[in-house]
Formats: structure tokens, C-alpha cells, sequence
């Protein structure tokens, strides 16, 4: 028998005194099998030990919800007894390691997750992070993530309907992947992951159980260093046919009425669903792993136990239906099997051959997870970025040459050579495809569509956690709102370093204090969500990352608007102010190499207000196009709206839509870079639209009554973006020409890539 | 009349056809499992987008042994219009009810877009309704689309008018930079000599509304109705 010291604790990323409260609650000293229990159910990963004394502030509650955080995913209700089940995952870890199989694992995940609900998924959105494509490496695991995404999505026949993505070389060698997953259930046929009923039999089913993956949550919660290559094992492999068929028969089967509960086994595979499902029902459960089909020879208990082979799921049937459970899995060729019982009392037995291998109480590894307060410090630098003196830069470049750096620039530029990868049209209900500001999916048997958006800003906050947390959640809903969506929910990814450093901590902490606030003051309820650690790489770590994902709903689906500009001569009007806020903005970075400066302002009341009043205008059909500001300011969310985004086929088929002629309100003096500021800065809560003339007067008394400034700043049409401050020309491009250089630039930079294919 | 959908595992766009044919155009229509023996008495068949079975060997190579092909064959032997679209031509291809073969795209990668599609034969039952020459704005969504033929085949294929589709430009000009996968002859969907089965890449049943982007693959469906309602006149 093995002999747990120090150097045993330490592969299993147990602390000492960790293991001290191990030795507590079990009452004794546990085995190695017991331990290794322990030790993926007390990962970062699955306890969420570092952030869950801060996630416990996160607004959860409102009048739609009806589930929130703590089950496979959240839901809320969007009327006609339906609810949308929703959550976003991370799989950044393992996309580094082996970016394709990666990121196809990580969508199929929270696929899992959805259907595991009751609910068929029919949208996927993602946000993504790479380091600059202009190294290889960068561009390796764009390309495999990419690939990987659409390999399993495509596959399986959910769309990916959105997403957003960002190259910075702070995530080089931490790419962050983020996938959301949404589906639609009826009310009633929501179904939880608890287990109930002594006696009752529960089932595997799904891929068979092999050797990969094992401690893949423990590999999740650890740094990176140069031997992380090693740890390939540690990735699973996805098969999408056998989600596909395990997705068909679970709904099928659920439909029967037998199933008490269900449960997918993702991180910490079948120790996780066990414990868990025995945890929220208040029961025990025993298994025998001699009766878990198994893909090799020779696999010891452990190695079951703690497998992350994907594609499988944890079933409790109700007693004496079991033929009617089997029928459904055996119509899909999937073989169900009875691996234990629930049973009274509150511990998961574990046995091989009838032999008792372990014996814990389920809520030790559950709901008794340690939970850490751990020490957060403001980092000594934070003050010091905070800084941005304008007279430091050099003189101002050119507002021509800066708008056409800045189209070309991979976060600003289209992700078509992305989005092409991914089926977004299968399901039949996409309405707004990817590169719009937020996905719109229709939800059929009613009038009535989602919209959804995925958005983080890294840089912001690092500038500024709680600042730049907040942003995230009001550019998401500000999105969600533009396509006319009222948000209804949210679901949140929070990517950070090591949480063992005090500084990153006080970031976490800082940040999610910011999502809270947000999402109160959007009323947007945070349903559930993710959280990844140690995001760090040689002791580097990204900047921090909280993804917001937030759901609104269209009553009436028709209604919903583009960016795109519609017609010749309506005027364009700006919702917001211009005030020309360029800390940490693209514009900084790119043209003077500088992340600095305090992230824009946000007032929290005037962004509802902001986002009230265009939901009501669109509702009310009184715009013709809607797109928020974001990364390059006003000049490229104009030029953005001139853009057709239409996909047609063809290299020469960038034909270019109506242009656009407006002056840009300056209200802040920065000097020599007012232009500048005024066309690229980052200010929050604006909004372009453009208005058929005879609404006009109409959406100014509205913006009026709803405390929003607006002013109308030009017109559409012509075949140029002719942009004018103060009075002087500023940039003037060909429509054709700016789309080209926008929508062709990270095709050229993926094309020159030698070796880039994979 | 009635269309039957049949369901492979891995179909993914069986309720996408089930939900055009019935919903949309406004017949009857029913889902068939792979499993089953007989087509439910349906007037018209369609094999759905997918990937059947994993396609984890090739496209459509497994599929063609399930329980219904033999139905479907003999179906299509009796004249039955038969409907491949995407996998589903994939698999009337590997069963041999089309001629060719379906390799990896040109450019390797997966394409999702809305592409042009000219019509180039109008006496198929999925083509009856539509204009000579009409060109139909459809979505593609493939990895291997790529249609190859020996060149006596495509010779023959040619010359017997069994191209249904072609890619072009929006303005019907074929050209290398409309083909999205490197087909040859630009080749989007292809019938039989006896011209009831028709396969094609592009998916007519995702664009059928309005709210998706394009109308312009109703009238694939809607030619089969008037195709058959001419038959029973």
C-alpha cells in the first residue's frame, strides 16, 4: 500500500493542511484512492475554494430565474412555459496543450451540461484569446482552437452563433477558450443532477472509460512551465457521434418520465457525478467500478474513478422502469448499464468486485470543500498604469493612417476566417450571425427571438478590475440591447492567474465586485458560470479576464436590427456622449505600444437608461440600424456599420455597402490628440443608429424623456466614410476599400504563416 | 403530399428538412429511422445534412447500410424523387444511386456561408418550379464538398445535363473564386440519369424564411409538390 507523504500529496495538489481536514472528516487516514478522490473534487477547479466567498455576492435572483447558480446551468424563463438553460465553460488549459482536441472537448462539455437540463441546446457562442498572430505559436493554436470548435459544433448540429474574439500577447502562452452554450426547455421538463430514492438503480452510459484525462481538473488548477507539454495525457479526446447519440437518447429518455436525475461526468468524470448527484439529493450512493465499461485492460479504481473520458453520463432511474430507460439507449445503440444504487445515509461507496475499495461522506468532497478567504493586496503597479500623460507619447499620428491601421488591427478586424469554420445555419432559427454585435436565434412554436453576447475586456481590467468587470457586463447587455434583445440573465467566465498571490486575488475580488454591481443595476442575474485560475505561465499571468454572457429576449422577433446602415439619406445618430476617454484603449496600444490609463467612465443609472431606450425604440421599429461602440471608438463603429456582412463566396465579393459622411462631436481638450480621442477613444454607453428622417424627431423626444444624449452626427450614403472634427476632414475612405483591409486581414496574416496549417 | 425524412444517427439536419417540408411549404411529413424497413407510404424522400454514423471512415460510408436504403433504393428504382442534400448527398453517392465521389475541401478547412447557386436543369422534381439558369442564394456548410468524378464519368455527367447546380457569382458567372471547395466544373448538385435523385451540397431547407437570411431554397421543395401534383394530373 502506498505510503501518503509529502511527495504523494504534492502530485495530487493536495496542501498539508488540506490533508489534515481530509484526515478530519474522514475520521482516519484515507487511501490513495480516497485521496485521489479528494484531490479532483477539491481542485480549484470543481470547489471553486479561492472565488466562491466572492461569487457568493453575485446578484442570482429575478423575477425570469428559474435556476441559478449550482446545477449543470442555469435557466430562466422566456414565456409559453419554455426557459432558456444556459452557461458558459472554460478549456484554456487544455487548449494550450493540444489546441484542437482542447477546445472540441471543452464545447462538448457544455453541451453536455445543457442537455443534462432537459434542454436541447440550439446555439453556441465562444471568446477566445490568443497571444499576436504574428508568432507562430499564436497562430497554431488559433488555428487548432478554431478547428476544434468547429470540428465538434459542426458535428453535432448546434450553430455557433457569435462570439468575440482577442489577440494580445499577454495570452501567448495562456489562451483563454470560453464556449456558451444555449438551449431551450419547457418548464416542466426540467430536470435536476440530485439523486433520489434509496434503492433506486443508477446508470452509465455513454463512451467507455479509458486512461485520458486522469487529473485533468488538478492539471487545470496549476501554472504552466516549460514540462506542461508533458502532461498531454492529461487532454481528452472528443467524439462528437457519441455525444450526438448520448444528447438523442438522454432528451428521448428524460421524455419517459423514469429518470429521477441526471448528471454529466466532465471534470473529475465519475467521481464528480457521484458525489455530487449524492450531495444535493441527500442520499448515498454505491458503485462498483468492475461494472463501468472500460476502453483498456487493467485499470485499477483509481484510474475509473478519476478518468475524464468524455461523452458519459450518470443516470438515477426510477426502480422497476429500468426497461424503459434501457429501450431508449438501445434504440440509439448505447449501452446502459447499472453501476450501484442510491442508498440511505450521505456516503459515496466505492467498490471493485464487491469489495469495498472506499468509503467517504459524499458532502466532504462536496459542500465541505475547503473555502479559502485568501489575503488580497492592490499589486504595488496598479497606481502606477493608472497613469497616462498624452505629452509623453510623441506627436499624434494621422487620424487616416490611424483609422486604417486600426481596421487591420486582429482584434478590431472581421473574424470571418473564423466564423466560415463554424456552421451557424443548421437548426434553422439563426437570425443574426456571427460578427453582428449580438447573436440573435429565433425560438420556434413562438414569436419571440434571443439575443446573446459573449464580451471581456483583459485590458481594462488590468487597468482597473472593478472598472473594467463592470464594462464587460455593460458592453454584453449593451450588445444584447442593439439587437434589440431586453437582457434577462447573465452567466459569467472569470479567467485569472494564480490565486495563491495576493495581488491576483485582489483582483478576483475587485472584479467580481464589479460584475455584481453591473449585473444589479442591468438586471441581468447571474445564472451560473466558471471560473478558471492560474492562467499564469512562468510565473506571467494574463491579463485578468471576466466574460460576460448575457441573454435578452425580443418579444417579437421581427423586430430585431443590425449594424449594417439600411438606406441612402437617414440620418445617423449617436446615443451617448463622445467624451474621447482613451485609457487602455486599442487605439494606445496600437499606435503608441502603451496599455495605460484609467478604462472610460461608467455611470451605471445613464447605461440602462441608455440601453432602456434603444430596446424601446427598436421594439417600437423607430431605427433602421443599431451598433454599440467598443474597441476603436466611433470611427470604426461607423465604419463597421457601412460594412455588408453578408458571406457571400468570393474573393473579390467585399462590394461594400452605403457609406457614411458625419462630424465627430469633440467634448473633451486633449491637445494635439483630440481628434484622435474623439475618434478612437473608448467611451462607454454609446450607441450609432441611424433613423428613417420622418422617425426622427421621435427618437430625439424619446432620448429626450429617458435623460440620453443625443445628437445627430451625419448621414448614410454615398460609396465613402467621410468623417470630419471640428469642421476639417479627418478620414476619408473608399467603403470597398476600408472592408477589404477589415475583412481580409487576419486571412493574410493566416496565410502567410508558414507551416501555419495543421 | 407526404415527404419522409429519414434519421441516421448523426443526422443533424433531419428536423431542419422535417420543419421546412411540413411548416414551411406546408405538406405532410414524417421522420424515418435508419432502422426501419418501409418509407411510410411518402411520395417524396429526403436524406438530410448530418454526419451519419460519425463519418469517421468517409462521408455517407456506413449510412448506406442501413435497414432503410434498401427502401430508398427501391423507391428511387421505381422513379420516387428522391432529395440528397449535404451528407445526405454524400450518402446516395456511397450508395451509388449518384455517380462521383465526395473528397476534403480545396481550401481543407470547414465552410459555412451563403453562396450562389445557378439552376442549370429544370426537369428534375427539385428543380421544376425554378427558372432556367435562376440563380438561388443558399447556405453551405461542409468539410468535404469537394465533388470529384473520373473524367469519362464527368464527361457523361455533362453531357447527359445531370448538373443540377453550379456555383457562380450572384450574377450566374461561374468562376474560380465562387467555387467554394474546388468541385470540379464548379459542380454544387448532380441527379441520375433517369433524373428522380438529386443530390447537392448546399442546404435549401435552412433557406426557406425570411427572418434567415434567404427564401430562395423553398422552391426546391415546393418543385417536388408541383412536380408530383403534374405526375397525378
Amino acid at each position: 500500500m502506498t505510503v501518503i507523504d509529502s511527495t504523494v500529496l504534492d502530485r495530487h495538489g493536495i496542501k498539508p493542511d488540506e490533508y489534515e481536514r481530509i484526515q478530519q472528516l474522514m475520521g482516519r487516514e484515507p487511501n490513495l484512492l480516497e485521496l485521489g478522490l479528494f484531490s479532483v473534487m477539491w481542485s480549484e477547479h470543481c470547489s471553486y475554494k479561492s472565488s466562491r466567498v466572492h461569487l457568493k455576492t453575485l446578484p442570482t435572483t429575478g423575477p425570469r430565474v428559474v435556476q441559478g447558480p449550482g446545477e449543470n446551468a442555469g435557466a430562466v424563463d422566456i414565456g409559453d412555459g419554455l426557459c432558456a438553460v444556459f452557461k458558459i465553460e472554460s478549456h484554456n488549459h487544455p487548449s494550450f496543450i493540444e489546441p484542437y482536441q482542447g477546445a472540441a472537448t471543452g464545447v462538448g462539455g457544455i453541451i453536455r451540461d445543457i442537455f443534462t437540463m432537459g434542454a436541447r441546446p440550439i446555439a453556441l457562442l465562444n471568446a477566445l484569446r490568443f497571444g499576436s498572430l504574428d508568432t507562430a505559436l499564436a497562430r497554431r493554436i488559433f488555428e487548432g482552437v478554431v478547428a476544434g470548435i468547429g470540428g465538434y459544433g459542426n458535428s453535432i448540429g448546434i450553430p455557433t452563433v457569435g462570439g468575440e474574439i482577442v489577440f494580445d500577447e499577454m495570452y501567448s502562452g495562456n489562451p483563454l477558450v470560453n464556449v456558451l452554450c444555449l438551449g431551450i426547455a419547457h418548464r416542466s421538463d426540467i430536470i435536476k443532477g440530485a439523486a433520489k430514492g434509496t434503492g433506486n438503480p443508477v446508470y452509465y452510459v455513454g463512451a467507455r472509460t479509458g486512461r485520458d484525462g486522469i487529473h485533468g481538473a488538478t492539471m487545470a488548477s496549476a501554472e504552466f512551465d516549460e514540462t506542461s507539454a508533458e502532461k498531454r495525457p492529461a487532454v481528452q479526446v472528443g467524439d462528437p457521434f457519441m455525444e450526438k447519440l448520448l444528447m438523442e437518447a438522454c432528451l428521448e429518455v428524460m421524455k419517459t418520465g423514469a429518470v429521477v436525475g441526471i448528471q454529466d461526468m466532465g471534470a473529475a468524470g465519475f467521481t464528480c457525478s457521484t458525489s455530487e448527484m449524492g450531495s444535493r439529493g441527500g442520499v448515498g450512493m454505491t458503485v462498483d467500478v468492475t461494472h463501468v465499461p472500460q476502453r483498456e485492460t487493467g485499470m485499477i479504481p483509481y484510474e475509473i474513478m478519476l478518468s475524464e473520458s468524455q461523452e458519459r453520463m450518470l443516470l438515477v432511474v426510477e426502480r422497476g422502469r429500468e426497461h424503459e430507460v434501457e429501450a431508449v439507449f438501445e434504440k440509439w445503440d448505447l449501452h446502459a448499464v447499472q453501476v450501484g444504487e442510491v442508498t440511505e445515509g450521505a456516503r459515496l461507496k466505492i467498490h471493485e468486485r464487491g469489495e469495498l475499495v472506499a468509503d467517504v461522506p459524499n458532502r466532504a468532497l462536496t459542500d465541505e470543500a475547503p473555502v479559502y478567504h485568501r489575503p488580497m493586496t492592490e499589486p504595488s503597479w496598479q497606481k502606477q498604469v493608472q497613469q497616462l500623460s498624452l505629452s509623453d507619447l510623441g506627436a499624434a499620428p494621422s487620424a487616416q493612417m490611424t483609422f486604417e491601421r486600426l481596421l487591420a488591427v486582429s482584434t478590431i478586424a472581421s473574424k470571418r476566417w473564423a466564423y466560415r469554420q463554424f456552421d451557424h445555419s443548421v437548426g434553422t432559427n439563426t437570425i443574426a450571425q456571427p460578427g453582428a454585435s449580438a447573436a440573435v436565434v429565433r425560438v420556434k412554436g413562438t414569436t419571440r427571438a434571443l439575443a446573446i453576447s459573449v464580451d471581456g475586456n483583459g485590458r481594462f481590467c488590468y487597468l482597473d478590475p472593478y472598472q473594467g468587470a463592470m464594462l464587460a457586463v455593460a458592453e454584453a447587455a449593451r450588445n444584447v440591447a442593439c439587437a434589440g434583445g431586453e437582457p434577462i440573465g447573465a452567466t459569467n467566465n472569470l479567467n485569472f492567474g494564480n490565486p495563491e498571490r495576493p495581488e491576483i486575488m485582489w483582483q478576483i475580488g475587485a472584479a467580481v465586485r464589479g460584475i455584481g454591481d453591473a449585473c444589479r443595476a442591468l438586471n441581468a442575474p447571474i445564472t451560473g458560470g466558471n471560473v478558471s485560475l492560474y492562467n499564469e505561465t512562468e510565473g506571467r499571468a494574463i491579463f485578468p479576464t471576466p466574460v460576460l454572457g448575457v441573454v435578452g429576449i425580443l418579444e417579437d422577433a421581427s423586430r430585431t436590427v443590425t449594424r449594417t446602415f439600411k438606406s441612402d439619406g437617414a440620418p445617423v445618430v449617436l446615443l451617448g456622449d463622445n467624451s474621447g476617454e482613451l485609457g487602455g484603449s486599442e487605439y494606445l496600444a496600437t499606435m503608441h505600444q502603451t496599455v495605460a490609463g484609467r478604462p472610460p467612465a461608467l455611470d451605471l443609472q445613464r447605461e440602462a437608461a441608455l440601453q432602456t431606450l434603444i430596446v424601446t425604440l427598436i421594439r417600437d421599429g423607430l431605427v433602421e440600424s443599431a451598433h454599440d461602440c467598443s474597441e476603436g471608438g466611433l470611427a470604426i463603429t461607423l465604419a463597421e456599420c457601412t460594412f455588408d456582412t453578408g458571406w457571400a463566396a468570393g474573393a473579390g465579393a467585399e462590394a461594400g455597402g452605403l457609406g457614411v459622411t458625419a462630424e465627430v462631436p469633440v467634448l473633451a481638450d486633449h491637445g494635439a490628440f483630440s481628434t484622435n480621442a474623439a475618434l478612437f477613444g473608448e467611451s462607454a454607453s454609446r450607441i450609432v443608429i441611424s433613423v428613417a428622417s420622418r422617425h426622427v424627431a421621435a427618437v430625439m423626444a424619446a432620448a429626450k424623456a429617458a435623460g440620453v444624449p443625443a445628437r445627430q452626427i451625419g448621414r448614410v450614403g454615398g460609396r465613402r466614410i467621410q468623417l470630419t472634427v471640428n469642421g476639417q476632414t479627418a478620414v476619408d475612405s473608399l467603403v470597398a476599400h476600408a472592408e477589404l483591409v477589415w475583412a481580409t486581414a487576419i486571412e493574410n496574416k493566416m496565410r502567410r504563416a508558414p507551416g501555419a496549417a495543421s | 403530399m407526404k415527404f419522409a425524412v429519414v434519421v441516421f444517427p448523426g443526422s443533424n439536419s433531419d428536423y431542419d428538412a422535417f420543419y421546412a417540408a411540413s411548416r414551411v411549404v406546408g405538406e405532410q411529413a414524417e421522420l424515418v429511422w435508419h432502422k426501419d424497413a418501409d418509407l411510410k407510404g411518402a411520395d417524396a424522400v429526403i436524406l438530410p445534412g448530418g454526419f451519419a454514423h460519425g463519418d469517421y471512415l468517409r462521408t455517407g460510408a456506413i449510412a448506406r447500410f442501413s435497414p432503410i436504403m434498401g427502401a430508398v433504393t427501391a423507391f428511387a428504382d421505381r422513379g420516387g424523387p428522391v432529395l440528397g442534400i449535404c451528407n445526405g448527398f454524400q450518402v446516395l453517392l456511397e450508395a451509388g444511386l449518384l455517380p462521383g465521389a465526395m473528397v476534403r475541401n480545396d481550401r481543407i478547412k470547414f465552410v459555412s456561408q451563403l453562396v450562389p447557386v445557378r439552376v442549370e436543369q429544370t426537369d428534375t422534381p427539385f428543380t421544376a418550379a425554378c427558372a432556367p439558369q435562376q440563380v438561388l442564394q443558399l447556405p453551405i456548410a461542409h468539410g468535404e464538398g469537394n465533388y470529384y468524378a473520373p473524367p469519362g464519368v464527368l464527361d457523361d455527367i455533362e453531357a447527359n445535363r445531370q448538373v443540377v447546380f453550379r456555383y457562380t457569382s450572384p450574377a450566374g458567372e461561374p468562376g474560380a473564386d465562387w467555387n467554394p471547395n474546388g468541385s470540379l466544373n464548379n459542380i454544387a448538385g448532380i441527379c441520375n440519369r433517369r433524373r428522380n435523385v438529386v443530390g447537392l451540397m448546399p442546404h435549401p431547407e435552412r433557406a426557406a424564411e425570411l427572418p434567415l437570411g434567404s427564401v430562395d431554397g423553398r422552391v426546391v421543395l415546393a418543385s417536388v409538390v408541383k412536380a408530383l401534383a403534374a405526375v397525378s394530373r
